[in-house]
């Protein structure tokens, strides 16, 4: 097998010297490799086949590979490991908070490398709230693809029972609670049967206190990724409210609220509002057996929510074709119809402002109006926790929201541990 | 015709060469690898490591992470082991019982040996799930108030140690099973004409004969509480705030995760430190123990 | 194999007996019941047990069509196979050589062999992937299988059993004229079939079920096993569909199951004869 490999790359290699020899790229095929995550279920593979097929008829000198390589996080693991093995993709959906991380790797190039100033007026196509994920230090590093923003979704049969208006959702922190007392429901032995707001402290944890951080009025790092403010009073005050929701008002159940099962613990009526992602909306409208709204998350001081999903980034390990290339490959991905398209097929928010303005999707919002929550929300949107060595950083706010919820530490402590845990990783970045 | 000395020695060293060379490439060497990492830091983005003394092993005692990490997997490894070994025993007695549907019995004690833990972690965090899982419908059905068994950190590990017990006791049966059927069943007679009861049989005459199997049993059960973290993965990734991270997980988060494989390399010191540990307390202690026919 | 002892309960004793046995093989059972439950019945029905749900086969097209799984049945196939060759082939020689020939150095040699027993690859997993990124196998089938060719579990239980071998036998084929080689594979591999059975079975389900390593090694569908392919599956951002993972996990868990099912008792005689003490 090995043998066989070091075979391809060999015949590879004499044909590209033998190419840049002629000094013309145009005869031979440019081949990359395109690592995507799988995040939103099935379906999601073979749309990306299908579009990499489709970009490959209308550039028959492109040929193009697509890997899935499981959710962000392992597709960054896998992205990494390749390229300390020495052969990582060319192109790939990852993260838009991982730019740093990759940019500290070694891993990418920045656009403004591989095209010239004028061609890159293309960024500013994108809704600015996107693009503020993906540049930095005045070079755009990301583009993005499938990017999103937390969302409420709520159970409107429950708000009906409840005695609620079920087209209004909750606009604020007290009318979340307040709305959520309602919604709470036990039965004769005082056992809750429904709880009123489930926001859940595992998988993404980090990115909920963002939320409700933002929404309390604070930032929890700065625009360069080398400093956070995790132990500020008004994030206190928002892991406060996060873990009052169990313990004071009694909405939400104690301990943590697992990830993966909240958009089930939904459609099994266990809780009648969920915060979860954009992303989330074909498989609520498919497996929700009752009418439901989705709405912009309640607003404290503000209003907010940080954005997330993945960007397109170029890897450094190619040839100037091979960039060229794979910098087609991505406008091409990125393009109005193209993001229309992905947007109505995942539930994810088209990235761009014009993606909105095309047939299709004006007709899908016209026949689905939650459809552009997530874009409205976009106004008020704000950077995904970002810094250096981000997946560490990262699991240390998440471990602070978990002791936080469980209840072994005060949200105070909770997040002074974070803020020293996070100083010590970020030393060695600080200018 | 017997050969010289020296052939005969080459002869062995022929035979040898192949499965010890892999051995030492993917054993020792690599343990020697780990112990000069660990005094090394990793250079970001392709730059050289640069050697930082004792650094990573001070931060050990500083790592809170770290303390969980270890102190679970101890407590994971008191609580896999002789549960596992016990209800294997136990499973075997059962199975050698010629009690109804033996076969039947076997293959459901066996079975969750050939699924994947992988696999099996999904169906599992289901029946842990809150409110609507198996577990809290059962619970819920006979009154009981609910209990998030993965989101708090006093059930958490409780819950990893369960899925682990299930996972090897039926795998450990099939041993132990074996060397029951090598009893012979005169002894049985033997210990009635003698008018032994049967508690008294299976604790004095039935267990020590087991001693062989128990020690190979509990090499393999040792060498799983510290390998044994697939299930993590899915049910708890380590959390609630670390409640059930185990060694091995918290290895592969600081080495694959946030790269900082310097770390990992003094992390996997202490794994190493630890199974030595073990092995020695296990071929030591248990060899004055085992009785061979 | 039935045996009667004679302390074996009889009346109301052996009634709770079989009660105990068999409630503990439902609990035990119970995860591969649910599963079944729930692959073959939509989504809605994955927590709710009522009687008349409908039955489907919708899941299990799903699931094949969300991931390559033939491919990572092909690759996981072929793991097993090249481990468990090269382990045969590697254990027995060093086996051999451990059971009936005095060297200098032996007893060194063993002592090296025997802390592979505690010290697994599994533990040296960050060292060994850097091995197998220097050599350029990474991503690939052989990277999986190559710090698991030589165990020391196998060299173990072979060493055992070759040793309870007479050397009269060795002998008598020496006298034929028989070499070295002849004489292992005439006289002591079929005399050793039942422990090669034993441990074809114990080395298959560990690696068709190994998952951390192999997590670590590949990156693409190259090489990806069926754990890896599952987990990469079954971990989505959407949540969890116990309805698809489950019928994923029946097709990948499939072929051990039932190959168990159908030889169980070989499975079981095989340790007995292997005399694994």
């Amino acid at each position: 097998m090995a043998l066989f490999r070091k075979t391809c790359a060999l015949v590879a290699a004499s044909l590209l010297s033998l190419t840049l020899m002629a000094g013309t790229a145009l005869a031979e095929k440019v081949n990359l490799t395109f690592y995507f995550p799988v995040s939103v279920g099935g379906p999601i593979t073979k749309i990306v086949e299908g579009m990499t097929e489709q970009f490959m008829k209308e550039h028959p000198d492109i040929n193009i590979t697509p890997v899935y390589a499981g959710i962000y996080r392992e597709t960054l693991t896998k992205a990494l490991t390749a390229l300390r093995g020495g052969e990582p993709p060319h192109v790939a959906v990852l993260l838009s908070t991982d730019m740093y991380t990759l940019i500290d790797e070694d891993a990418i190039v920045p656009y403004d490398s591989i095209m010239k100033p004028e061609d890159m007026a293309f960024t500013k196509a994108f809704f600015p709230g996107f693009m503020s994920n993906s540049q930095t230090g005045g070079k755009t590093w990301g583009i993005p693809f499938q990017r999103s923003t937390i969302v409420m979704y709520w159970n409107k049969e429950a708000f009906k029972a409840a005695g609620l208006d079920p087209d209004k959702a909750p606009a604020n922190w007290q009318e979340l609670v307040a709305m959520g007392k309602k919604l709470t429901v036990k039965d004769e032995s005082g056992k809750v049967t429904q709880w009123g707001v489930a926001i859940p402290s595992t998988g993404y944890a980090y990115w909920m206190l963002q939320a409700l951080a933002i929404q309390n009025g604070v930032e929890l790092m700065n625009a360069e990724g080398t400093k956070t403010y995790f132990d500020d009073p008004k994030a206190i005050e928002a892991l406060t409210f996060l873990v009052d929701l169990a313990g004071k008002h009694g909405v939400s159940p104690s301990g943590t609220i697992d990830w993966a099962t909240t958009p089930r613990d939904f459609f099994e009526r266990k809780t009648a509002i969920m915060w979860t992602t954009t992303g989330n909306l074909t498989n609520v409208r498919k497996n929700a057996q009752f009418p439901f709204g989705v709405g912009m998350l309640p607003a404290n001081t503000r209003p907010g929510s940080p954005t997330g999903g993945g960007n397109f980034y170029i890897f450094k390990k190619s040839t100037p074709a091979e960039r060229q290339a794979a910098v087609t490959f991505v406008k091409w991905m990125t393009s109005a119809e193209r993001a229309a398209q992905w947007g109505i097929d995942t539930g994810y928010v088209a990235v761009r402002p014009d993606a909105w303005e095309t047939k299709a999707m004006k007709d899908y919002v016209a026949s689905f109006p939650y459809a552009a929550i997530a874009r409205d929300q976009l106004a008020h949107g704000v950077a995904e926790l970002s810094t250096h060595d981000n997946q560490r950083v990262t699991k240390a706010l998440d471990d602070a929201i978990q002791a936080a919820v469980t209840g072994s530490k005060t949200p105070a402590e909770a997040l002074k541990a974070a803020q020293k845990e996070a100083e010590r990783i970020l030393r060695r970045y600080a200018k | 015709m017997p050969r010289p000395a020296t052939m005969r020695n080459i002869h062995a060293w022929l035979l040898l060469l192949p499965a010890m060379a892999f051995i030492v490439a993917f054993t020792h060497v690599p343990a020697v690898n780990t112990f000069i990492h660990s005094f090394m830091l990793d250079g970001k983005g392709g730059a050289p490591a640069t050697f930082v003394g004792l650094e990573h092993y001070m931060y050990l005692f500083e790592d809170e992470v770290f303390r969980k990490a270890l102190v679970n997997n101890l407590l994971f490894a008191s609580g896999t082991i002789p549960l596992s070994i016990g209800l294997a025993m136990l499973m075997a007695f059962l199975v050698n019982a010629g009690l109804a549907g033996q076969s039947v019995l076997r293959l459901c004690y066996f079975v969750p040996t050939v699924l994947p833990m992988i696999a099996v972690a999904n169906i599992w965090l289901f029946f842990f799930t809150p409110e609507y899982g198996l577990l809290e419908q059962v619970r819920g059905a006979l009154g009981f108030s609910g209990i998030n068994w993965l989101g708090n950190e006093s059930t958490a590990l409780p819950c990893v140690i369960a899925v682990a017990v299930w996972k090897d006791a039926g795998f450990f049966m099939i041993f132990y099973l074996a060397a029951l059927q090598q009893i012979s069943p005169s002894l049985g007679e033997a210990a009635m004409l003698e008018g032994a009861s049967r508690l008294y049989f299976y604790r004095r005459v039935v267990i020590p004969l087991l001693m062989p199997t128990t020690l190979f049993v509990l090499v393999n059960a040792t060498i799983n509480a510290f390998r044994m973290v697939d299930h993590l993965f899915v049910l708890t990734q380590g959390g609630p705030n670390n409640a059930s991270s185990l060694l091995l997980y918290y290895i592969y988060e600081v080495s694959f995760k946030y790269w900082d494989t310097g770390y990992g390399a003094a992390l996997t010191m202490v794994l190493l430190a630890f199974l030595g540990l073990a092995s020695i307390g296990q071929f030591g202690f248990f060899e004055r123990k085992v009785h061979y026919r | 194999m039935k045996q009667t002892n004679i302390y074996d309960s009889r009346g109301l004793a052996r009634a709770l007996d079989t009660t105990a046995a068999w409630t503990l093989a439902i609990m035990w059972a119970l995860p591969l019941l649910y599963a079944i439950w729930t692959a073959f019945h939509p989504s809605a029905y994955s927590t709710r047990f009522t009687l008349n749900a409908p039955l489907t086969l919708e899941n299990f097209v799903t699931a094949w069509h969300a991931a390559p799984f033939a491919l990572y049945f092909v690759n996981t196939v072929l793991l097993v196979t090249m481990v468990l060759a090269a382990q045969l082939v590697l254990c027995t020689l060093a086996a051999y050589a451990f059971a009936k020939y005095d060297f200098r150095g032996k007893n060194i040699m063993f002592a090296l062999v025997l802390m592979q027993l505690m010290i697994m690859p599994d533990v040296l997993v960050v060292e060994n992937y850097r091995t197998m990124a220097s050599i350029g196998v990474l991503d690939s089938t052989l990277a999986i299988g190559l710090p698991y060719m030589a165990s020391a579990f196998g060299i173990f239980l072979l060493r055992q059993t070759f040793k309870s071998i007479p050397k009269e036998l060795d002998e008598a084929a020496a006298v034929e004229g028989a070499s070295t080689l002849q004489i292992l594979w005439k006289v002591y591999v079929p005399l050793g079939k039942p422990v090669y059975l034993a441990y074809a079975l114990v080395s298959i389900s560990y690696h068709w079920n190994n998952f951390l390593w192999p997590l670590i090694v590949t990156n693409t569908t190259n090489s990806r096993p069926l754990t890896v392919g599952l987990q990469v599956f079954s971990s989505t951002e959407q949540g969890v569909d116990w309805a698809i993972i489950t019928a994923a996990t029946l097709m990948t868990s499939g072929p051990l199951l039932v190959a168990f099912l159908l030889f169980q008792r070989q499975f079981v005689q095989s340790f007995m004869r292997a005399g694994i003490k």
